[in-house]
């Protein structure tokens, strides 16, 4: 392949710095998965419709098989696999196993990824589709009908959704006593 | 008793023992395994729905970097033409065989290249021409084709003299309803990988038996099953469309022997939707005829479905009927309509699904034209014994389930008058569906050894798709060992273990509890030699009888509560119950997390989901989730599920399977809260925005605008 198809990105993935040499069609999902054998991010539709590829690219959530791997180039990614904090789960990862917050555990790292994401946009004041009063001055609680609307990207189709959305308040209520 | 003093592990609500795996991303799919020397094949599809393949041009995709070459019906290798599945002879699976196409989404192609992009690129350059021919996918239960459903499972109802009865009732019902084409859309795309080694078919798949699997592709590569060997350790759903043998692993283990390395095959979304299998639609014809006080005289169900003529299959709508109520008469016929339509598999629920629907809703309309109480009209139909066969039921809690889904529903307090019930610009409605889903169990056999450090090795053939039968098998074997969970070493999901039933039917977890539960006994009688190890092996076929006294089914009853906005046809479900009665729980944790997800996915079914076919060219027009909506958590409500005590006595240890009775019925609930909440019944699913939608006048809310 000659050497207009492919390109030098660096990738730090959960705190660690990758160089690669992708394929400029690489997604972020595929370089991952294939060129770095983080494979908990799945691939569950590569149209960005079912949430299964979620990542954190710099804090934020984002559909990694509709972002390019040249285009995270510099980019702090945390996957699933970056989450445990040496080998001890987030009280999100817990909650998920003690409610049962999947079935089949395809869509999982994707739903805990874009909760994460989301818990974070929720603190940092954004407001969703549903959310009543959506002033700056005014601090959110996070209902259940919040929780559903800001993770309706994330499809599962065991349906699991009331545990996703218990174990997600509740890991939220957690962290937010915790500090 | 457990005789080491250690608390039985069957009956507690206890977290998947795979939960670790799970949430941190080590739990390894098909997809995720690495392979080395592994190339990648890009499957390519038919654009026509009927007709032939003039020629595929592969000059611009074979020069391509990467690429190692392209297989079609010119140069694959053949397959045995009269492979079988489950329901008989199916022509669907010899794949690249030559140039007919009876259905678009038919596989015509594979591209194989050093990484799925080149794979990708290559494939998007074959030039392939047809000669379409006409085609026909216009289903009607009327279409000159409809021929009798194949009876593998047994003949329809005819009992009593239905006309008469008909003819003496004081109300008849007869209306028909339609269910859409559906498709599975399991999270995880199929995908495989395979290689071949000393004659030897190895295979990574995503599939919901790999034992089975590993018959049918010894079959079509007509080589001995013992040089198959299909594994399935983690799979990412399935829902029936993996319970066929699909076209990646098949394309895969073509691929695999032409190239000679390893091949994966996974499948895009699109071809997800597009070649592997979906629910048929279907029409049915429902009469029912009733005294004034709500008792049954007659039973008419009469449904249709569309099929392949490639395959035979059977979406078996018509069980509830002969079941569920009792009726002087009772008659139920089965039709299938071949058409130019991807072949149809067993979908979650296969046949009670649709079937529930159209039955539980005539029977709402009963209690409609009667205006009398649904419930209560359900309530007073309940058969004694079979009302087909007279056989007495094995275990039949259905008013149970009835009675404490009312009390916890609140049904007492309910106003049976449609469109009286107002919260702002939204109506509000109740509605209540019970099923009746068949049980059992299918053949399996297990291995246990005993071994030296006091735990033990549990070989079963199961599969854990997300069922939980991973968790719930350790649990079972770990109480008929007498010992721990933590000393059980279950391996499952790998046909070499031998011969066992998938995760179909409801009945892969009992089925190898069985299984297992035989073989611990078989072992505990040669643990008497303290030598270890100590291996017992048992096969249940023998055991199982075939011909029982009883008939065994398991049971609910489900409740929802719709608001309906007259104005956008919006359906929002904001309350559902379902209250079941499945035999002896395992696991009750998991057990309530799979009736709760199907019943999800019943209100998906109920409201979101339906296949378009173009009616030009035949293909899906749907074969996205952008245009295949399923349930997302914001269309999902605090959903309850529970159990009633319950025991099945065929079981020796009581227990039934519950995979799938949670989709059916929660259509037919929700449809006919529906028609609680407007007074309009919906008769075709799914019950979708246009159709609720009413014209402003007739919102008659004081904040409609009347148009002139």
């Amino acid at each position: 392949m000659s050497d207009d198809t492919r390109s030098e990105i660096a990738l730090r993935v959960n705190d660690e710095t990758f160089r690669l040499a992708v394929d400029n069609r690489r997604t972020l999902l595929d370089a991952l998965r294939e060129d770095l054998n983080l494979t908990g991010a799945k691939k569950g539709c590569d149209h960005g419709q079912c949430g299964a590829c979620t990542v954190l690219v710099d804090g934020q959530r984002v559909v990694s098989c509709l972002t390019l791997a040249v285009a995270a180039d510099g980019a702090a990614v945390t996957t699933i696999e970056g989450l445990a904090d040496d080998g001890e789960l987030r009280p999100i990862q817990e909650a998920f196993i003690r409610l049962d917050g999947f079935q089949c555990g395809f869509c999982t790292p994707g739903q805990i990824c874009s909760a994460v994401g989301m818990l974070a946009e929720h603190a940092a004041g954004w407001p969703s589709a549903v959310t009543r009063d959506d002033s700056p001055q005014r601090a959110q609680e996070l209902t259940e009908e919040e929780v559903r609307e800001r993770m309706s990207g994330n499809l599962c189709r065991c349906s699991a959704y009331p545990s996703i959305v218990r174990a997600i308040l509740e890991a939220s209520a957690r962290e937010a006593v915790a500090g | 008793m457990n005789p080491d003093g250690i608390t039985a592990a069957v009956g507690e609500s206890r977290p998947r023992v795979e939960g670790r795996l799970k949430v941190t991303g080590s739990a390894h799919y098909v997809a995720d395994l690495p392979m080395p020397n592994l190339a990648h094949g890009w499957m390519v599809t038919a654009t026509v729905s009927h007709g032939r393949i003039r020629d595929i041009d592969a000059t611009d995709a074979l020069a391509m970097p990467g690429v190692l070459g392209v297989l079609d019906h010119r140069n694959a290798r053949r397959l045995n033409p009269d492979v079988a599945h489950h329901f008989g002879p199916d022509r669907s699976l010899p794949m690249l065989q030559h140039e007919v196409i009876e259905y678009a989404g038919r596989p015509i192609a594979l591209v194989v290249a050093e990484t799925p992009e080149q794979a990708r690129a290559a494939a998007a350059a074959l030039r392939v021409t047809y000669d379409a021919e006409p085609h026909d996918i216009e289903f009607s239960m009327n279409h000159p084709a409809v021929r009798p459903a194949s009876t593998l499972f047994g003949p329809e109802a005819d009992t009593g003299d239905l006309e008469a009865e008909l003819a003496a009732s004081a109300v008849v019902v007869d209306e028909v309803y339609h269910t859409p084409e559906e498709s599975h859309s399991a999270l995880e795309p199929h995908v495989a990988t395979a290689w071949w080694e000393d004659g030897h078919l190895h295979a990574l798949d995503s599939n919901q038996g790999p034992f089975g699997i590993s018959q049918v592709m010894a079959s079509l590569f007509l080589i001995d099953p013992e040089r198959v060997h299909i594994r399935a350790e983690h799979v990412g759903g399935g829902f029936g469309a993996k319970t066929v043998c699909g076209a990646q692993i098949i394309l895969a283990a073509m691929a695999a022997e032409h190239f000679q390395r390893p091949v994966r095959v996974a499948l895009t979304r699109r071809q997800v939707f597009l070649a592997t299998g979906s629910r048929p639609p279907t029409e049915q014809r429902v009469r029912i005829g009733a005294d004034a006080d709500g008792r049954l005289r007659a039973v008419h169900h009469h449904a249709a479905f569309a099929l392949s003529p490639l395959a035979e299959y059977i979406e078996w709508c018509t069980e509830q009927a002969r079941t569920l109520y009792a009726a002087p008469a009772i008659r139920t016929e089965l039709s299938a309509v071949p058409l130019n339509l991807l072949p149809p598999c067993s979908m979650r629920g296969p046949g009670a699904a649709p079937g529930s629907f159209a039955f539980e809703s005539a029977v709402d309309e009963v209690a409609e034209r009667l205006q009398i109480d649904p419930l209560q009209l359900r309530l007073l139909n309940q058969p004694v014994v079979s009302p087909v066969s007279g056989r007495p039921f094995s275990t039949r809690r259905l008013v149970q389930c009835f009675q404490e889904g009312a009390r916890r529903f609140g049904w007492a307090q309910r106003d049976h008058r449609p469109r009286v019930r107002r919260e702002g610009n939204l109506l509000v409605g109740t509605g209540v569906a019970a099923v009746a889903f068949i049980a059992g169990v299918f053949p399996s056999a297990a291995t246990i050894t005993a071994e030296a450090d006091g735990t033990f090795s549990v070989r079963v053939g199961a599969t854990d798709i997300g069922t939980g039968a991973r968790t719930a098998l350790i649990a079972v074997a770990a109480d008929a060992l007498g010992v721990g969970t933590e000393r059980i070493h279950l391996h499952i999901g790998d046909s070499d273990i031998g011969p066992a039933a998938g995760a179909g039917g409801s009945r892969g977890t009992t089925s190898c509890a069985f299984a297992i539960i035989e073989t611990a006994k078989a072992l505990r009688e040669k643990l008497v030699d303290p030598a270890r190890p100590v291996t017992a092996s048992v096969d249940t076929t023998p055991l199982i009888n075939w011909q029982p006294d009883e008939e065994r089914y398991t049971y609910s009853a489900v409740f929802a509560e719709v608001t309906v906005d007259p104005a956008t046809g919006e359906v929002r479900v904001r309350r559902l119950l379902g209250m079941f009665a499945v035999g002896r729980v395992i696991n009750p944790l998991l057990a309530r997390s799979q009736l709760i997800g199907g019943m999800i996915g019943g209100l998906s079914m109920a409201l979101h989901e339906e296949s378009v076919r173009d009616p030009i060219t035949g293909r899906l027009v749907t074969a996205d989730f952008a245009g295949y909506h399923i349930s997302a958590h914001a269309d999902v409500p605090n959903v309850e599920a529970d159990f009633v005590v319950d025991y099945e006595p065929q079981d020796p240890s009581g227990f039934n399977g519950l995979g799938e009775i949670g989709n059916a019925g929660t259509a037919a609930a929700i449809a006919n809260a529906v028609w609680h909440a407007t007074g309009t019944r919906h008769r075709t699913l799914p019950i979708s925005l246009g159709r609720v939608i009413e014209p402003a006048a007739a919102h008659d809310h004081p904040g409609a605008v009347s148009v002139a």
